[in-house]
């Protein structure tokens, strides 16, 4: 054993393959190079070399994961160590002193680059890595600039899916380890692995399984050579022509962020960027796979106007005259409250305020909601005592409230995953069904929907046996749309009091958090303050507010059905796929007299529109957009959209200005400034510095400054399978002066939330778990055609084996599902994550299924299955 | 005087072939168990003395310390575990085998005194898939040792635990690599890991585990029956007492020979396994398993001592001695044994996966008559990537040793045929092109 090596077991174990943060432990002097350099103790060294300046090659070796030692390119003369060391496993102690240009150093690393280059073929000129590729960089850099192989390469068969998504070319392979590593490390679904020996070593799946992870992308992007490839991009374009912009992604709220390339005004790849307090460089492969929509030949590019049946096109003015036409009439007619604005969730931040100003500053309606019933109040969102993603990693405990994060917020399951299983934290799942962190949980506490006061009580006494001065995370969403979200908010309620738990959102849509924070939610105005609270404020911006606060999503549907609401203004939501009680929907859309829809496809709820009015979408637009912790990040445009489509804001202030007031807002800058003036929770968070802080902002900036990391104005995307991640400004915190503190006190949640009566069992029925999954009916899967192959379209009820052996039918056989509300008729599936007593229905599919089932006034959804005739 | 054989772990089962491998043909002709009953009056650091007194060095390939290895356990980090290694795959070497299958009382017997020594409540004995016979009476010996109170539950009353483990591996060579064997313990490929950590401080599991060879596991109730001081006054300078050496290739008898060390290897080869069969001339000799460089009949009067072979650079390796005559290609034999290493190569380092096949495929042509000129030199050239400076002991640009082993026959072709079959390589050059010239 060599003197000066420390054992892997004594590093400081958040160091094995995450950079120290500078200045958190002690420092040690390291000399590389004759260079002399301050590191942290235990730091890797290759990791250590870089941050001075010193690339050391490799290919094996990622950041983000254990060090494996395979590809041997790394290899550096430390003194005092018999021969070379792989820099990728050593790590720094004091003193150290290291070559990486010395003669024996260059002969390894050209014997290196020559012995991967024997067996690899000399596919470059049609291979998707050309151009882009490490092992043509470095052996440029590094190599021997030629070879003294004579033989026959090695041959496989090639390429091969290993999924549906991912190509597998074997002799491209350079067997680095870095995706099976992936799967088995960070995605912890290890579904691909090493088989054979020598020369004939191979990635594998196992028999009958494919590698069919959420994350399977992934692995494609740090593959050091071609050897993976993605379906969606095989082919598409030459590194060298695409053209690259640092955005963040919107497919769900954990608000990824990503490299969006595109060549001659197509989008064509979605790239990991390493964000360090969002998503470690991961994106799920909805996300990454999700820009093909963008192009989907379903989108409405043009205006259209109602004629008798159909909507026909019809140019912009008109079309804004016609819909302006209409709400004024409906205002003057029945007063502001004969509106109601419904959607919003999936823009920008600046169309969330647009649309925002727009119903309750020209409108004057409170009747406005994001959410569509399948949330949580917007009173205890915003309102809530917030905890970061990073907070995950020092938590004293994690607790799961919420959905399955893995079908929900893939990459937010990664980071949680992460803290338990490598980080140590306690992971307790609270849930009733089986999910995909179950088995990363130290505690797993089952309940029945809808009753949760025991789940809370051992909850506590878990905590209650945890030491440790990080705060209690809760994970808090809605786990079912079966039930109401108040027995979850109860649960949250008690451990905000008897524990003081943080909360992070786990709500869903890509900017829904946005939309709350920007007052598209009833009682609220922009900027977490409530209508009464916020009035004289926003006044003065706007000219006037709403008199009365109004109703949530559900309310709205309930007065249009009943004749009160006459008017819905839809912003990008489809009612009859995305609201939890169908019926309810559809007797409100057949009700209310005028429908505007504005959106980017003609769902089903455009049917009824009276005009429809088509906005850009993500990759079209510029703007800013926030994730579940609260984080403001800049969203860049990267294409020309095709058509005649309006960004959204500013179609929302085309219509005030048709209703009388004239915003004077000419670019989404201008918006941003404006939110920062007006929106308390904005406060300081203009345009200017949005252009700088490289992992967006935290709300309220006051209170998360010393978080913001700043860049240079122009970040680039640099190459692709090592972390992306724009270099921090030398500048530093300094130089951004205090925010100013908000104008009006933010929202806080009273903590008020009284138990739901527990609804009584019926031992004849099943209680219904209602959610999604990640691939089902919604446009980013059905129009995204790399995805929609990976969606089950059809509803299944999900039993488990002894209920649907009590039931007395194979599995797949199609039985009469009935609640209180509707009978539909369903295959039925055995599924092992479901418990006895319960049936799990995903929402998103088509046809009949979980919500014709649920009654949204009911406290759960019970049904009973009986076997057709 | 002829050399003689110095038996002392293959004294019982020389004498008695029919059942020295049933429990009570050891218990009651071999006092099997009697080093353990003695053991457990001893304090474990005691026992580690006595080892590392002994100046016992593993039988495995590497000859490290025994005593040594065990002392190098962190302190009070718990559990630790023991893991057997019984995985015998260098080629030519089956003296393990021969244990196993004859005497597994004696390695059971061993194994729990060690486990006793480190204070482990678990061990594991990994056995080579193929050794089928083996794998029956180990289980067997380690069921009778459960039956008689020797495992399991406060053995002989003294309150001491222990659990041991037969597992049979899934047939490759590198799984017999200390961390190679612990990945597959786990359930993993058999992949060599990133050392440090030492299985000592992070092994099975990452808990600190010691593993050691069969026949040093077989030696230990010896050490403790008769004492360190007895052992050690066995063999010469640094390498003491006996070492079983299996003999192979163009002798007249072939066969595992116990003997004390610093016997010469003349001693061994001629009088113990016969000498050169067929009365021919002695070409060359493997001394240390396909990994060690070769030997000449220039070296036949070297004593066997660890230290004096890594001085003529190349090693006791496992103990296995290959002899060939003078009328066997060099170039063959180290194409083969190169076919055996890119053939076994973990695939996981780049110079020793990519490296061990294209050694593979210079070498086929070089003894089939179809070599270049240059061939030789290319080898030499390329093999300083897989092992800096192609000398031995050997400079590493890979985990774990089979990297450099690739390289150990080639080393030996240069060393003692260079010249020779560049001329070779010339001539069948020149053949071809002359073949060439003729059919055009
Ligand atoms: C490629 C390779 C193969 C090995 N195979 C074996 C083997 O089959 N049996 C064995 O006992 N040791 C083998 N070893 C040596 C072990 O790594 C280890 O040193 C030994 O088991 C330790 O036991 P000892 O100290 O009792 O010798 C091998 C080493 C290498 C590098
Ligand atoms: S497929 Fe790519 S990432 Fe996976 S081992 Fe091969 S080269 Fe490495
Ligand atoms: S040297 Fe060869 S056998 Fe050893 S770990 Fe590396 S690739 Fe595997
Ligand atoms: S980067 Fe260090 S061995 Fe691959």
């Amino acid at each position: 054993m060599s003197a000066n090596a420390v054992p892997m077991s004594q590093w400081p174990s958040d160091h094995r393959y995450t950079i120290p943060v500078a200045g958190d432990q002690d420092m040690v002097t390291v000399t590389i190079d004759d260079k002399v350099v301050q590191v942290p103790r235990g730091q890797l060294l290759i990791a250590a070399a870089q941050e001075h300046g010193t690339y050391i090659p490799r290919f094996c070796w990622h950041e983000r994961m254990k060090p494996v030692g395979m590809c041997r390119m790394c290899l550096v003369e430390v003194e005092g160590m018999r021969g070379l060391q792989i820099s990728c496993a050593t790590p720094v102690v004091d003193g150290m002193v290291v070559r990486t240009e010395s003669a024996p150093v260059k002969a390894a690393q050209d014997g290196v680059l020559e012995m991967l280059l024997i067996n690899h073929p000399l596919d470059c000129p049609v291979c998707d890595r050309g151009g882009e590729c490490p092992l043509q960089d470095q052996t440029l850099a590094f190599g021997p600039g030629e070879s003294r192989y004579v033989e026959e390469k090695r041959h496989f068969a090639k390429p091969i899916p290993i999924s549906d998504l991912v190509m597998l070319d074997r002799e491209r392979c350079i067997q680095c380890g870095r995706c099976t590593r992936f799967a088995a490390e960070i995605a912890g679904d290890a579904l691909i692995d090493f088989g054979g020996r020598g020369g004939h070593t191979e990635v594998i799946t196992y028999p009958d399984e494919p590698f069919s992870s959420y994350f399977s992308g992934n692995t494609v992007q740090i593959c050091p050579v071609g050897a993976l490839t993605a379906k969606p991009y095989r082919f598409r374009a030459r590194p060298w022509d695409l053209d690259s912009v640092e955005t963040s992604c919107q497919a769900c709220a954990v608000g990824c962020r990503g490299a969006l390339d595109s060549t001659s005004n197509r989008l064509v790849r979605l790239l990991g960027v390493d964000s360090e307090p969002v998503n470690h460089g991961w994106l799920c492969d909805k996300g990454r796979y999700g820009y093909e929509w963008v192009h989907s030949e379903a989108r409405v590019r043009a205006p259209g106007l109602r004629r008798g049946m159909e909507l026909e096109v019809t140019s912009w003015p008109q079309a804004l005259d016609a819909a302006a036409a209409a709400l004024r009439r409906v205002r003057d007619e029945h007063g502001p409250g004969a509106i109601g604005v419904l959607g919003g969730a999936r823009g920008t931040n600046e169309d969330a305020y647009a649309w925002a100003r727009f119903a309750k500053g020209v409108l004057r309606t409170d009747n406005v909601d994001a959410q569509l019933a399948d949330g949580l109040p917007a009173d205890v969102v915003l309102g809530m005592p917030r905890a970061t993603i990073a907070d995950l990693d020092r938590a004293r405990a994690i607790v799961l409230l919420g959905p399955d994060l893995k079908e929900e917020l893939p990459v937010l399951a990664l980071r949680v995953r992460r803290a338990a299983v490598d980080l140590g934290v306690p992971l307790i799942d609270v849930a009733a069904r089986d999910h995909g962190l179950t088995s990363s949980a130290a505690h797993v506490i089952r309940h029945a929907p809808g009753v949760v006061q025991e789940a809370v009580d051992q909850v506590a006494s878990i905590i209650d046996g945890i030491t440790g001065d990080g705060p209690v995370v809760v994970v808090l969403g809605r786990p079912s749309v079966a039930e109401p979200a108040a027995a979850t908010i109860h649960a949250a309620s008690q451990l905000a009091k008897s524990h003081g738990a943080r909360f992070l959102s786990a709500l869903r849509r890509g900017n829904v958090h946005g939309a709350l924070d920007l007052g598209l939610a009833p009682g609220f105005l922009p900027g977490r303050v409530s209508l009464d609270a916020g009035r004289d404020h926003l006044s003065a911006t706007w000219g006037g507010t709403p008199d009365a606060t109004g109703f949530d999503a559900t309310g709205i549907l309930r007065a249009a059905a009943n004749g009160t609401i006459k008017a819905l203004v839809l912003v990008g939501c489809d009612l009859l796929t995305d609201f939890p009680d169908r019926a309810l929907a559809r007797e409100a859309l057949s009700a209310v007299e005028r429908v505007v829809c504005v959106g980017a496809f003609p769902d089903d709820s455009a049917e009824r529109a009276d005009v429809f009015l088509p906005t850009g979408v993500w990759g079209e637009q510029a703007g800013t957009t926030t994730n579940l912790e609260g984080r403001v990040s800049v969203l860049r445009r990267k294409i020309t959209p095709e058509g005649r489509t309006m960004e959204g804001w500013r179609i929302a202030a085309e219509l005030a200005a048709r209703l009388g007031s004239d915003w004077d807002l000419e670019t989404v800058e201008e918006v941003q400034d404006e939110i920062a003036q007006a929106a308390p929770a904005f406060a300081g968070v203009d345009a200017a510095l949005l252009r700088r802080a490289r992992d967006g902002v935290v709300l309220p900036l006051a209170d998360h400054l010393d978080e913001v990391t700043f860049v240079p104005a122009t970040p680039g995307a640099g190459v692709s399978w090592e972390p992306l991640r724009p270099a921090a400004d030398e500048v530093g915190n300094g130089e951004v002066a205090a925010p100013p503190a908000p104008a009006v006190a933010l929202h806080t949640w009273s903590m008020e939330a009284p138990a739901p009566a527990a609804a009584p069992r019926d031992s004849y029925a099943l209680r219904v778990i209602a959610a999604r999954t990640l691939y089902g009916n919604d446009r980013v899967t059905s129009e995204s055609p790399s995805l929609a192959r990976l969606a089950t379209s059809d509803a299944r009820l999900l039993v488990s084996a002894r209920d649907r052996d009590r039931i007395g039918v194979e599995d797949g056989t199609v039985v009469r599902v009935t609640s209180p509300r509707a009978s539909v008729e369903l295959p039925i599936h055995v599924d092992r994550s479901t418990p006895e007593g319960f049936a799990f229905l995903a929402t998103n599919r088509d046809g009949a299924g979980a919500s014709d089932l649920i009654d949204l006034d009911a406290p759960v959804t019970d049904v009973r299955v009986e076997t057709l005739s | 005087m002829a050399a003689q054989e110095t038996r002392v772990v293959t004294k019982f089962l020389r004498e008695r072939t029919d059942d020295s491998w049933t429990f009570d043909a050891a218990r009651t002709h071999n006092k099997a168990y009697s080093a353990l009953e003695k053991a457990m009056g001893m304090e474990p650091a005691a026992l580690i003395d006595e080892v590392t007194k002994s100046g016992l060095r593993g039988r495995g390939g590497a000859g490290f310390g025994t005593g040594q290895k065990w002392s190098f356990l962190p302190k009070d980090v718990f559990p630790r575990y023991l893991a057997v290694n019984a995985d015998e795959g260098e080629p030519a070497t089956f003296k393990d085998h021969m244990l196993i299958e004859k005497d597994p009382h004696q390695i059971v017997e061993g194994s729990i005194i060690t486990s006793y020594a480190i204070q482990a409540h678990h061990a594991f004995i990994y056995l080579r898939g193929e050794f089928a016979l083996g794998a029956d009476r180990l289980q067997a010996a380690v069921d009778d040792a459960y039956a008689n109170g020797f495992l399991g539950k406060n053995i002989l009353g003294s309150g001491y635990d222990l659990d041991l483990i037969v597992h049979r591996g899934a047939g490759c060579y590198i799984a017999g690599d200390e961390t190679g064997l612990l990945s597959s313990l786990e359930g993993e490929r058999a992949m060599p890991r990133i050392k440090p950590p030492f299985p000592a401080v992070q092994g099975l599991y990452a808990a600190p585990t010691i593993v050691n060879n069969v026949e040093t596991m077989s030696t230990v109730p010896h050490i403790v029956r008769e004492g360190g001081e007895w052992y050690a006054g066995m063999g010469v300078n640094k390498s003491t007492g006996t070492r079983i050496f299996s003999v192979s290739g163009n002798v007249e008898r072939p066969g595992n020979y116990e003997i004390e060390l610093g016997v010469t290897f003349r001693e061994l080869i001629d009088d113990l396994a016969g000498g050169v069969s067929g009365g021919k001339k002695l070409g060359f000799f493997i001394p240390g398993g396909a990994s060690s460089p070769w030997l000449r009949a220039e070296h036949l009067d070297e004593p066997l001592d660890m230290d004096r072979a890594a001085e003529l650079g190349t090693m006791l390796g496992s103990g296995a001695i290959m002899v060939f005559d003078e009328t066997i290609d060099p170039v063959l034999v180290a194409w083969r044994i190169a076919k055996f290493f890119a053939h076994e190569s973990c695939g996981k380092c780049t110079p020793c996966r990519e490296g061990s096949g294209w050694l593979e495929k210079v070498l086929y042509r070089m003894a089939n008559g179809l070599g270049r000129p240059d061939d030789l030199d290319l080898l030499m050239g390329f093999g300083n990537t897989i092992s800096p400076g192609v000398t031995w002991p050997p400079g590493m640009t890979t985990i774990c040793q089979l990297g450099p082993s690739t390289m150990s026959p080639t080393l030996s072709l240069n060393k003692y045929w260079g010249e020779e079959i560049r001329a070779r390589l010339a001539k069948d050059a020149d053949r071809r092109t002359t073949l060439q010239v003729a059919s055009a």
